[in-house]
């Protein structure tokens, strides 16, 4: 592991993105990402946005099987 | 670079994401229904309270159901660890957009399924109480949460002692830290144990084992196929030989 300031020592160096550019995706796409974890891990187990037993019935082999509590 | 390659990046997680879950819902579908029939048929023999009417019959949640959420559950660790990827490139060391990919997708499986997978491991249906559900649910992402952050720490550990230790003692005290503060929330959390009496245990086993393969296949085929793509995209010139030799 090189030190993030100095220059890799590898033949290609990548440049590093800068996290500046990275924070907007991250914070859009990243939250949206987590809803959607959201939906197939949790809803309608601990906490329920959606009434009723759909959702969970649903992703119910595929909640277990990803190792999210599910009931 | 810009924000360019950030989005190309993340479109190409999202895409091996999706091909991860199609061979993770195989492994699922072989693998894991069986100890999950197991132990629904288990509860339905011994249960007071369920049997009712389903809403969602086992041939369509073994199925379509399962396919919904291992393909969902792919775009988004696709898409999350392309993020995570973006800030890992350049930064982790002199490794190349193919190792860097390998890397980021095997520190994803130890850390968000491993670690916690060791503390709170997956149950098939019939166990669990439900009067439990939302304090395993919150100390479960805690584990998940925790054992990111925790890595996270440690790499950058890893980095600062790199000058004076060198890479190899570096990257050992790094991960030693890690297992050790692991080990601590491992010893402090509180545990569960609520596998019915009479609940077979090879049926645990088999369920418990199934959903590894499940996240040990989700998490190489996203390193292998998101590698090969952002080698691709980040090494232009080399594509042409490389696609043909």
């Amino acid at each position: 592991m090189a030190h993030s300031a100095a220059p890799a020592t590898a033949a290609p160096a990548l440049t590093p993105i800068s996290l500046k550019t990275i924070a907007p995706w991250a914070v859009f796409v990243g939250v949206l990402m987590l809803v959607l974890l959201y939906f197939v891990g949790a809803e309608q187990g601990a906490t329920s946005l959606v009434s009723g037993e759909s959702v969970h019935e649903w992703v119910h082999d595929g909640r277990h099987l990803l190792g999210f509590p599910c009931h | 670079m810009n924000s360019i390659s950030v989005r190309a990046l993340l479109v190409r997680g999202m895409l091996a994401g999706l091909i991860a879950g199609g061979f993770a819902m195989a492994v699922a579908y072989f693998l894991g229904e069986g100890p999950v029939d197991a132990a629904i048929a288990f509860e339905e023999s011994h249960s007071h309270e369920h049997g009712g009417e389903e809403l969602v019959s086992r041939a369509l949640q073994s199925t379509a159901g399962l396919a919904t959420g291992v393909l969902v559950f792919g775009v988004a660790i696709g898409g999350i660890a392309a993020l995570a990827y973006c800030v890992a490139l350049g930064r982790i060391g002199g490794f190349g957009p193919r190792a860097t990919a390998v890397l980021v997708a095997g520190g994803a499986l130890v850390t968000v399924y491993v670690v916690p997978y060791l503390k709170y491991p997956p149950n098939p249906p019939a166990v669990g109480d439900p009067a439990t559900i939302g304090k395993r649910t919150a100390l479960y992402f805690l584990m998940v949460v925790l054992s990111v952050l925790l890595a996270v720490a440690v790499v950058i550990l890893g980095q600062r002692l790199a000058p004076q230790l060198g890479n190899w003692n570096a990257t050992l005290v790094a991960v030693a830290a890690f297992v050790v503060a692991a080990g601590l929330a491992f010893a402090f959390l509180p545990s569960f144990n609520e596998v019915p009496e009479g609940f077979p245990a090879t049926v645990v086993w088999e369920f418990r084992l199934a959903t590894l393969a499940i996240q040990v296949t989700v998490w190489t085929v996203f390193g292998l196929v998101f590698g090969e793509l952002a080698e691709r995209l980040l090494t232009p010139q080399k594509t042409p030989a490389a696609a043909v030799s």
